[in-house]
């Protein structure tokens, strides 16, 4: 199952891309239940491509909220261009998903 | 045979040192990014920061940048909506930062443009605390500040 969920909507010619993402993005200064730090494990980059090419880079530490929110607005866009988003976290896992604009 | 195995190992070997010099070189490239980056997130103080990421720039307060969703009162720290959005021309950054919070640097966005000037997410609060959205537009620099009050901290003890 993939962790990103993209939904995209027409507004006024633009195209408003929305993503959620599926991840802990703990800042390294939450405790678990034995009251030891949970080491940090936050997306450290996320890129979305419009047909292959890079339009957003986003940088980003523990400092986002977990399972992470954003939406971003692209201008124009046509039925079946793809979008794709990517992400890297501080532990080097990564995700990518392509979705095609309906 | 042997010779022509003997060649075969020569060429492979070649082969992986090529591979490993490339790859050893975009490492680098990618190490010196990463170390960059992770001084912009490090725990330190709103005006550290600051020097860190805006050095000698100038700040001009803007009434072109615009927050919505961004709530006066927000009860959950762990997350808190925003949407900057700017009539600003040729935006390509948009940076997010909350003044109080341990590592005060949120999200950075680098824009192309291809992208309107409007960007969502939802992130932490540590306490009550100035919000400010930094964006740099044809080479100047914007801001817009707001109080958010939080209720419970998001950010862990």
């Amino acid at each position: 199952m993939s962790s990103i969920k993209i939904r995209t909507k027409r507004l006024n010619g633009n195209t408003q891309i929305r993503t959620l993402i599926t991840h802990p993005m703990e800042n390294g200064r939450h405790k678990d239940k034995q009251g030891k730090l949970i080491p940090a494990h936050h997306i450290r980059e996320l890129w979305v491509e419009h047909n292959k090419v890079k339009v957003i880079t986003c940088h980003m530490a523990g400092g986002i909220s977990k399972n992470p929110y954003f939406d971003f607005l692209l201008k124009g866009g046509e039925v079946g261009d793809v979008i794709n988003i990517t992400w890297v976290d501080n532990q080097g896992k990564t995700d990518s998903k392509p979705y095609i604009i309906k | 045979m042997l010779k022509s195995r003997r060649q075969f190992i020569k060429k492979m070997f070649s082969i992986a040192v090529y591979g490993l010099a490339v790859s050893s070189n975009f490492v680098c490239a990618k190490l010196a990014d990463t170390q960059w980056l992770e001084q912009s997130f490090q725990p330190s103080s709103y005006k550290e920061t600051l020097k860190h990421l805006f050095k000698g720039v100038r700040l001009i307060k803007s009434k072109r940048i615009k927050f919505s969703r961004l709530p006066r009162v927000a009860e959950n720290g762990s997350i808190v909506p925003i949407t900057v959005a700017s009539s600003l021309k040729n935006v390509n950054k948009i940076s997010i930062l909350v003044k109080k919070n341990p590592i005060p640097l949120i999200a950075e966005f680098h824009l192309s443009p291809a992208v309107e000037a409007r960007v969502s997410a939802r992130f932490k609060m540590a306490k009550t605390s100035d919000v400010i959205a930094i964006i740099e537009a044809d080479g100047k620099f914007y801001f817009k500040s707001k109080k958010v009050v939080v209720a419970v901290g998001g950010c862990g003890s």
